[in-house]
């Protein structure tokens, strides 16, 4: 380990600008004659559009034009798309309706797009669009999931009738009801998985510039993959051909799955800056935001486990409804099919499952990934099961978890995952001993003594990440593949730009990236510049989510300078007159292994560009680029264990403690891992205590500001316990698994549990606020 | 439209804008310091947090022209060019930022809270002191830790000056 290669805590390379107030955010950005947009927006949950009148609007201050939908059509801009084909258990394709970036005839969701308004400042923008006159005819809405399926509900779209996308399935279902029919015990339980607005602090903006001249678009934007985003826009919605879009995402503030889709706004925008003929900038403003940013989770989830006399389990039967919103959003299919059902053998060893998925339209924002994505929800419904059922059967929640742990691997589950390699009795043993599970019981007399109730509660989660091998995701419907590229470029005095399709919104890869090009080269971090989120850069790649630029963008890089290093031993041969195969890359320096002889890493590279002096035949140079497709998924693991301490007076849940003990394979930075985890953590506290999404039955969004939407602050939360207990993964060449979700997936459930644990029974929904705490205590009584 | 003059990072600064104009907009747009942020609309996140004749201000919860004649640091002023005050230090040596985007209002708010509180925080206090910035990404966990070793190094160079 180096101090500055793999392992190595190093400071990040990206934090002074971001300290400075130098961090270059897309709202940061100005150009010549920019103008400013602003969207008109369907204030009804689900209506008709009789009339949109612009007249006055056209005629106020500052105001250059007012856009809709007809013109958007006219021009021939495409439909947005759903990436991810499912289908239904009878073989139908998904019912996907038309998702228009502007809406014509029908608006489904508070915030729907209308109209924009391009102005000279964003403010005039915002009175125009309020004289913006809309007629509009009122339907019916429905929010909620089970009740638009029912009979009667208010149809969405007329391509999907009853309001279903698909009714999908996995597993076997004969052999699980027959599991279940012969089963010593049996656990039953309902679980809702609420409704969450991802809310990275910087809002999405964009930026739409058409080149007259060159006949040419560029797209400032804020997102997790420009290249996916410059496809999408070219292949399915006619924007621009690709080489006549350049997307760049620079400074990205956080994304956690919400910066992954391709929204209307950029669409429009790049459309408006045509039609105009002025560069057009939009920033979300923060209601906004929870209006347009696609929502994550909303599952509702009917669970029967079966266990033996021995309490193994013997199968697990998962029905589940969970909400896509208005409109099919990017991967929105994906998630609570592929990305979920997946994952429902946790960690334990159950030889039958099946899970029954039913996607459904509802008049609210749409539903897609959001940190976690389908595991988060998966984990959620395992480990609160679980928990009930160690309850019904009277055994530790350990001891239960021990029982049925998965042990050998590599271990295939009835769920199409092959689990590669853990120790999932490593990670619960560290998490008990470090939450010091053994003196809980003195610590709860301690507060009954003083009035409080005090519970505990553990979860075990898996997820599946660096998704994936792309022939694998392709089988399965997705769109895409998702592979990575990387571009290693050693300029002729040594110095090294590493170009890759990786994405970095908070995640470091500035400084994790470099940390294994100055390991594997022994040159300094400060002569290595990696390079990401501009289209006219790097060639290609597919962007970071789902973990995945660990075990995918780094094992891309890894290949690119496997290339480099060959290329540059033969150099380096050829100079000393040695043997390539003697050559060895130390400190710096080329050697010829077991002597002095040595040419520095800069030397070499000057000889490559000079090329006076190279192997015959040799092409001058040195720069080598490499695609790299995983051959399964990983699989990070832990144990997470929080202890809670309830006022029962006020209902209100205090962490005394939360431990963490995750097996994230080889890591490259813990201090940034550990950052990862921290962050993860903390959203998974606020679904489990916070933050909920609430609509009225009209299909109001209740909660649209910080005012009402509670997000995890400071004096909410503890400091937390981490520990690693890591079993490198054999599936790439670094061994990672990947750390960017796993906060977020475990840590709901142990929450929960340990809640539920204090109030004495399961009757409890996210988030645990103050008010249903002290309903659920007096429920108890 | 209106003149407004500020004395910004040192140096006085004038720029015309409407009535309406939150003093966060006239920094970002009229200034061109775009190290201030908006990541909200009802003044609760606290990316926009300036110091304005010496306090901590929320800069989208009042008019730029309510601001006009004042003196006002912000982010970008904190410290000398090419320099890191001892709080921006700290939350790099301690990883107290991952996406960047709340960081400079959180750096500015945790230099008023240690020019207030300054010797004498605690994990309790920071977390109280923070409860009008919000982060999505480092869960505060190391904003806290980085706070508390600013404001220790920060109490032990007034100790050594004394």
């Amino acid at each position: 380990m180096g101090v500055e290669g793999i392992g190595a805590r190093v400071t990040r390379k990206e934090d002074k600008r971001f300290l400075t107030g130098k961090g270059r955010y897309t709202d940061d950005m100005t150009v010549p004659g920019m103008k400013y947009a602003y969207f008109v927006r369907s204030p009804y949950g689900h209506a008709k559009i009789r009339n949109i009148d612009a007249t006055a609007a056209k005629a106020m201050p500052g105001v250059i034009d007012v856009l809709d939908g007809k013109q958007l059509q006219a021009d021939g801009i495409g439909n947005l798309i759903c990436g991810w084909m499912i289908h239904s258990k009878d073989g139908t394709p998904m019912k996907m309706g038309a998702w228009r970036p502007l809406a014509v005839d029908t608006v489904r969701y508070v915030g729907d797009a209308i109209a924009i308004v391009v102005a000279d400042s964003s403010g005039e923008a915002r009175d125009a669009a309020e004289a913006v006159v809309i007629d509009y005819e009122q339907l019916p809405a429905v929010t909620e999931a089970v009740a638009a399926l029912a009979s009667g509900a208010p149809q969405i779209h007329p391509e999907a009738p009853g309001n279903l996308i698909f009714d999908w399935q996995i597993g076997e279902p004969d052999a699980v009801d027959k599991a279940i029919a012969s089963a010593a015990h049996v656990t039953e339980i309902e679980i809702h998985n609420n409704r969450l607005s991802p809310n990275p602090m910087e809002p999405r903006a964009t930026l739409g510039i058409y080149d007259t001249a060159e006949d040419h678009y560029t797209c400032y934007t804020t997102s997790q993959n420009p290249h996916v985003a410059r496809l999408v826009m070219s292949a399915f919605y006619n924007v621009a051909p690709e080489n006549k879009l350049r997307v760049i995402a620079p400074d990205v503030g956080g994304g956690f799955g919400s910066k992954i889709y391709i929204y209307p706004e950029e669409i429009i925008c790049l459309w408006a800056s045509k039609k105009t003929g002025v560069p057009v900038k939009w920033t979300s403003d923060r209601t906004e935001a929870f209006l347009t940013d696609a929502h994550g989770r909303d599952h509702v989830s009917k669970v029967k486990m079966a266990f033996d006399a021995n309490n193994r389990i013997t199968a697990l039967k998962v029905d589940t409804i969970a909400n896509l919103g208005a409109y099919m959003s990017l991967f929105s299919s994906a998630v609570p099919t592929y990305l979920y059902a997946t994952l429902l053998s946790g960690q334990y060893d159950i030889p039958a499952i099946h899970a029954n998925v039913r996607t459904v339209y509802t008049n609210t924002v749409p539903v897609d990934a959001y940190r976690g994505a389908g595991r988060p929800e998966a984990t959620y419904l395992l480990e609160r099961t679980m928990e009930a059922a160690a309850r019904e059967l009277g055994v530790s929640p350990a001891e239960l978890r021990k029982t049925n742990f998965i042990r050998s691997f590599p271990h295939q589950t009835p769920v199409i995952m092959n689990y590669d390699a853990g120790d999932y009795e490593a990670s619960l043993n560290a998490a008990m001993q470090a939450a010091d599970w053994a003196g809980f019981a003195a610590r709860r007399s301690q507060s009954e003594a003083r009035g409080k109730k005090r519970g505990i509660g553990m979860s075990c989660y898996i997820e599946a990440c660096g998704i994936a091998p792309s022939a694998a995701v392709g089988s399965l419907g997705a769109g895409v593949g998702l592979w990575e590229s990387a571009e290693v470029r050693v300029n002729a005095v040594g110095t090294i730009e590493v170009l890759t399709g990786s994405h970095s919104h908070g995640q470091g890869h500035e400084t994790t990236f470099a940390q294994l090009v100055a390991g594997r080269l022994g040159v300094p971090i400060e002569s290595i510049n990696i390079v990401h989120g501009d289209t006219d850069k790097v060639q290609m790649g597919m962007g970071t989510y789902g973990s995945r630029s660990g075990a995918v963008g780094m094992s891309a890089i890894v290949k690119a300078l496997d290339k480099v290093e060959a290329k540059a031993k033969k150099i380096a041969a050829h100079l000393m007159e040695a043997s390539e195969e003697d050559i060895v890359i130390e400190n710096g320096e080329l050697k010829v292994a077991g002597t002095d002889k040595a040419v520095p890493w800069f030397q070499v590279a000057l000889a490559s560009y000079t090329a006076h002096n190279l192997p015959s035949g040799m092409e001058p140079g040195l720069k080598e680029t490499a695609f790299y497709d995983p051959s399964n998924f990983t699989f990070p693991a832990g144990c997470y264990i929080a202890e809670v301490e309830i006022d029962p007076d006020t209902g209100e849940t205090d962490i005394v403690q939360f431990v963490a003990a995750d097996d994230f394979g080889n890591i490259i930075n813990p201090m940034i891992v550990e950052g990862q985890v921290h962050g993860g953590i903390a959203q998974g506290v606020g679904q489990a205590l916070l933050e909920n999404v609430q609509y009225d039955a009209n299909g109001q969004l209740l909660t649209a500001s910080y005012m009402d939407y509670a997000m995890p602050r400071a004096d909410d939360l503890p400091s937390f316990s981490l520990s690693h207990q890591n079993t490198p993964c054999p599936s790439n060449p670094l061994g990672i698994k990947g750390c960017g979700e796993a906060g977020a997936i475990g840590s709901p459930p142990a929450l929960i549990n340990a809640i539920t644990d204090a109030i004495g029974h399961d009757r409890l929904t996210m988030p645990a606020t103050p008010m249903k705490v002290w309903q659920a205590l007096h429920a108890a009584h | 439209m209106t003149k407004v003059t500020l004395t910004v990072n040192g140096r006085t600064m004038s720029g015309e804008c409407e009535d309406r104009t939150l003093l966060v907009h006239f920094i970002r747009e009229k200034l061109g310091l775009t190290g201030t942020h908006v990541g909200c609309d009802t003044t609760q996140c606290g990316a926009c947090v300036i110091h304005m004749d010496g306090h901590s201000v929320k800069s989208c919860s009042i008019l730029a022209v309510q601001a006009s004649g004042s003196t006002i640091t912000t982010i970008e002023g904190l410290a000398g060019q090419g320099e890191l005050h001892p709080v921006q230090a700290a939350f790099k040596e301690h990883h107290g930022l991952q996406c960047g985007f709340c960081t400079p209002g959180m750096v500015m708010t945790a230099v008023d809270l240690i020019g207030r509180e300054g010797g004498k925080l605690t994990e309790e206090t920071v977390r109280a002191g923070l409860e009008g910035n919000i982060c999505r990404c480092t869960g505060y966990h190391n904003i806290v830790k980085a706070i508390l070793a600013a404001d220790a190094e920060m109490a032990g160079g007034r100790q050594a000056a004394e």
